[in-house]
């Protein structure tokens, strides 16, 4: 079991997690919970079910026809990196096989694992900013934004590419100011190929309700096209490519 | 670049398209940003056609039908939309949308479609064909035997080809464009000097079949002059061209009604013709534009009689008017042009259509910037399908093609082939369990299969069973498919395409099959589950309890999938053995146009859980919602049947909601195309792609009138969705639509 990935779900035609036709692998687990997670049934640690890395690896290269030059293999979640330890033999094998590699990760996690991981396995790290503001950071995922920034400096230091999401929440994270204060931030950087902005969506919200859980975002309202085209312009400022996902 | 030789010393010695298309064809690499909108005159043409449609769907699906002339190739005077406004000229009969009456297939037929739309045939005709013609549905009927007539009305062999015409044939439409009709008429006199004897019945019958096909030269002549347009002569221009070619078809469209009639491959021939005009700056790219899309449209326009009846098995009455396009020489080189794009931009500039029925012959080495239009118009508009042009290229030989009808592969000028509609295998299964009797009737069908005595099914046996059964099937199929050839050849020869393909040619028999997921799926669940048939009182089973889980077809799982790719194998291997009329070669295809609904009705429960009555899944697709491992799963279960089992073509349609293939339009059609390549690279034939909202749909089943062109792909054809029966709605809503997984 030790090897085992505890995984959530599977998607094997994924088109909206990283470049080209991706087979995406949800691990289990968070230790964050976003107040908009919209697969809150991937926080739980003791969900899931487990896989042998092999019967991953078999799935991944059944589907190696379809990545062509841009697609492969995302991890996201849940928090994949809380499995680095399970997942570097599978970015092994990955590689082994050709296959692009992409971690999708809000950041928190930065052992000496996951430091392997990114320098020697992931081609792509897909950074998931949830706010740019610490109080804001806490109110919206109950933790602090400190690990998630030092990951991604680290990652920028590693030189290998990197994309920020970042969820267009109304009166949560959409505010000029800090969108603003996110551009400045990371505009320097080098690694950063495309900022993908992730509109908010309700489709998870009956998930909550099953977990027994309140989602303290009911009375927000999804994003207006003008909302989103406003962040859009705000970060284009500071970034050639943003792309809304 | 162009080196066009309009002199025809180089090619007087043999009629060779292929070689003249290699000489002087310019591959084109670029994008698509070149291309131009319709003209205006272009606009107009088509206002009119929209309208004339209109009254058409207002009117029963028929504008008006002729009730004197007995349609023939030059039967009717001249028709015209707006004369004016026409760069490319000819109608089939004398006024737009009209249908002709072509009675040689059947006279039975025409009579019901005109009695359908309340026309009275007038009495000369009706007189001279219910008296003094033999068409070639009498002529099946005084040959067929019994047993075949049982296997027909009982629904093992649907759809044969024995009251309607056969079509398939692909008449090299290129020809009459490069050679003119009299250079034609010479090279055929000269075949025909060479038939000699001793005189057998195949040699007879050759003679008399190129004298049809000189006289059938002339005629298109006289069609020519009916226009104004000098036929007998090489075309000497681009316009020219286009119309040349058009009127070749023209001709095969009014000499026969087959089923499916399609077009070839002509649009990188023509390119050649528009290229030199635009070199020497005789045209522009917008007149260009124009010979295409009016050309396009006076294709869409093709219209042919049919009773109701037809609509069952061929919904939204289809003419395939197949032009494939796209895929590579044998040197390397593509077969992509200007003109490949200029064919799939009349798709924008007139709107989606089902017709003609855009086949992109697809190759890992296509250009890119070819490869993202496609992509793109099928996300756009759903009218368009693919096929694997690195496979058939490889596996048949030539890479001067065609596409016959939905999906099958054509050498053009070269091959023909004898349409054989399908057989029910899973019926066929079904008789291996009731000890070779029909599962509704009850009638003894088949000889040799024991009673199956024990409680639960069990696989050794059951296939044991279900391979005597293919046998008997197979042999009864086949003395059908020889009766019905030998009397169209007799009754309703193609003489205006038989005209433009060499006296000779190599000649395919078209078998096919339905149900193939419904068998591969009842021998899994007899395999990996426990299957306990619940007989009536005369023992036949009417149902099937099934205990535990099994794998299906459509999850990428070898168990199950091998099993279909083994069936497949094994009754090609049995129709393999027969012999056939011409000595055809036999060929079998997966796919069921939508006959897929008739079959599942005349269809008794089958052993994977399926009730009585429902239809199959189309082509080679899994049964609808068993491919739960997502759309790639789906297809890689498809791609296993193995195209050397099934040269005649292997269908699957392909839906998927617009959002799945990714968030922003580009993302889409690099998705798309990559979808392709994948599945195209593990050997896969053939694939429809759908990229539509079911919930469009359902709101164009409440409001037709709002989704006039609203197009749709169904089983190796596109067809207009407001046009299907809403049971066949229902089948296509029913259908998976791969969403996010
Ligand atoms: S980090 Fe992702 S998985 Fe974790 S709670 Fe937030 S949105 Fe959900």
């Amino acid at each position: 079991m030790q090897q085992d990935l505890r995984v959530h779900s599977i998607e094997s035609f994924g088109t909206h997690d990283g470049p080209g036709i991706r087979m995406v692998i949800f691990l289990q687990g968070c230790k964050f919970k976003c107040l908009y997670c919209h697969n809150p049934d991937t926080i739980p640690f003791d969900g899931g079910l487990f896989y042998k890395m092999e019967h991953l690896l078999r799935r991944a290269v059944s589907m190696k026809s379809y990545y062509g030059q841009e697609g492969g293999v995302t991890v996201s979640g849940g928090e994949p990196l809380i499995q680095s330890k399970q997942l570097l033999p599978l970015f092994k094998a990955l590689k082994k096989e050709g296959i692009h590699t992409n971690v999708d990760t809000n950041g928190r996690v930065l052992n000496s694992n996951t430091k392997i991981l990114l320098d020697e396995y992931a081609d792509l790290v897909m950074l998931d900013i949830k706010h740019m503001n610490d109080e804001w950071h806490r109110k919206l995922t109950g933790v602090t934004n400190a690990n998630t920034l030092k990951f991604a400096e680290y990652r920028e230091q590693s030189g290998k590419p990197m994309w920020l999401r970042y969820v267009l929440v109304p009166g949560w994270s959409d505010q000029e100011e800090y969108l603003h204060e996110l551009g400045q931030h990371f505009k320097d950087y080098k690694t950063i190929e495309k900022v993908e902005l992730l509109p908010y969506h309700k489709l998870g919200v009956h998930k909550w309700k099953e977990l027994g859980w309140e989602y303290k975002l009911a009375d927000v309202p999804e994003n207006t096209e003008e909302q989103i085209k406003k962040a859009r312009n705000i970060l284009s400022l500071y970034f050639d490519n943003v792309k809304v996902n | 670049m162009t080196q066009v030789n309009f002199s025809m010393e180089e090619l007087s010695n043999k009629i060779d398209v292929r070689s003249f298309v290699l000489k002087n064809i310019s591959p084109y690499e670029g994008d698509a940003s070149f291309l131009q909108g319709p003209s205006e005159r272009t606009q107009r043409l088509w206002e009119l056609c929209k309208e004339a449609m209109k009254e058409e769907r207002e009117n029963n699906g028929v504008r008006a039908i002729d009730n004197k002339i007995v349609s023939r190739v030059a039967a009717f005077d001249a028709g015209y939309i707006n004369k004016e406004d026409e760069v490319i000229v000819g109608l089939q009969t004398d006024m737009l949308l009209k249908r002709a009456m072509k009675p040689y297939g059947g006279y039975n037929v025409v009579k019901k479609a005109m009695s359908e739309h309340g026309v009275e045939i007038d009495p000369l005709v009706d007189n001279a064909f219910s008296q003094y013609v033999k068409t070639h549905n009498d002529g099946v009927f005084d040959a067929y035997t019994a047993e075949i007539r049982k296997f027909r009305s009982l629904g093992f062999l649907t759809g044969l080809p024995d009251n309607y015409a056969r079509g398939r044939i692909i008449g090299d439409y290129r020809r009459l464009a490069l050679y003119g009709a009299d250079r034609l008429i010479e090279a055929k006199k000269a075949d025909l000097e060479n038939i000699t004897g001793p005189m057998t019945d195949a040699t007879i019958r050759l003679r008399e079949e190129v004298a049809e096909q000189i006289r059938a030269l002339g005629d298109i002549i006289k069609l020519g002059n009916k226009y104004g347009l000098e036929l007998n002569r090489a075309a000497e221009n681009a316009r020219e061209a286009v119309q040349w070619t058009y009127m070749a078809y023209l001709s095969a469209v009014q000499d026969q009604d087959g089923a499916a009639m399609s077009l070839g491959s002509v649009s990188s021939f023509l390119d050649i013709y528009i290229e030199k005009d635009l070199t020497e700056g005789k045209i522009t790219e917008a007149e260009a534009q124009e010979y295409i899309d009016q050309f396009v449209m006076k294709l869409r326009m093709v219209r042919h009689l049919r009773m109701e009846a037809y609509e069952q098995i061929f919904a939204g009455d289809p003419t395939w008017v197949t032009e494939s396009i796209g895929g590579m020489l044998a040197d390397g080189r593509t077969k992509v042009t200007k003109t490949s794009f200029r064919v799939l931009q009349t798709l924008y500039n007139l709107g989606p259509s089902p017709e003609p029925n855009i086949t992109i012959l697809w190759s890992d080495k296509l250009p890119r910037g070819f490869k993202e239009f496609c992509s793109q118009v099928s996300i756009d508009t759903s009218s368009i399908q693919y096929e694997n042009d690195d496979l058939m290229r490889q596996n048949r030989n030539s890479d001067d093609y065609g596409i016959a009808c939905c999906v099958s592969f054509q050498e053009l000028g070269k091959h023909i082939q004898f349409f054989g509609a399908r057989t029910n295998l899973a019926k066929t299964l079904l008789l291996a369990i009731n000890a070779g009797h029909c599962e509704l009737s009850g009638k003894k069908m088949v000889d040799g299969i024991p009673v199956y005595e024990e409680e639960y099914l069990d696989y050794d046996k059951v296939v044991e069973y279900f391979k005597i059964a293919m046998k008997e099937v197979a042999r009864v199929y086949n003395e059908s498919m020889n009766i019905i050839h030998y009397m169209h050849d007799k009754y309703y020869y193609e003489k205006a395409q038989m005209a433009l393909i060499d006296t000779n040619p190599y000649i395919n028999i078209a078998y096919g099959i339905a149900g193939l997921s419904i068998v591969a799926d009842s021998l899994s669940a007899i395999k990996f589950a426990k299957v306990k048939p619940v007989r009536n009182d005369i023992g036949l089973a009417v149902d099937f309890k099934i205990e535990g889980d099994f794998p299906k077809y459509g999850n990428d799982d070898d168990r199950v999938d091998f099993i279909a790719r083994d069936v497949v194998e094994h009754f090609n291997q049995e129709l393999d053995k027969l012999p056939v009329y011409k000595d055809a070669q036999p060929s079998l295809s997966v796919l069921t146009i939508t006959s897929n609904v008739v079959y599942g009705k005349k269809t008794g429960a089958t052993p994977d859980g399926r009730e009585a009555g429902i239809p199959f899944a189309p082509g080679a697709n899994p049964m609808h919602g068993r491919d739960t491992h997502g759309a790639l799963a789906s297809l890689n279960s498809v791609a296993k049947i193995s195209y050397k089992d099934s040269q005649d073509g292997v269908s699957n349609t392909f839906s998927i909601v617009p959002k799945s293939l990714g968030a922003t339009d580009e993302d889409r059609v690099n998705n798309l195309v990559a979808t392709l390549d994948g599945y195209f690279g593990r050997g896969a034939h053939h694939l429809n792609v759908n990229v539509l909202n079911r919930e469009m749909l359902m709101d164009a089943m409440e409001h037709p009138e709002e989704y006039p062109q609203l197009t749709i792909r169904v089983s190796g054809y596109a067809v207009n969705f407001t046009r299907l029966s809403r049971e066949q709605q229902q089948e296509v809503l029913s259908r998976s639509f791969h969403d996010r997984m």
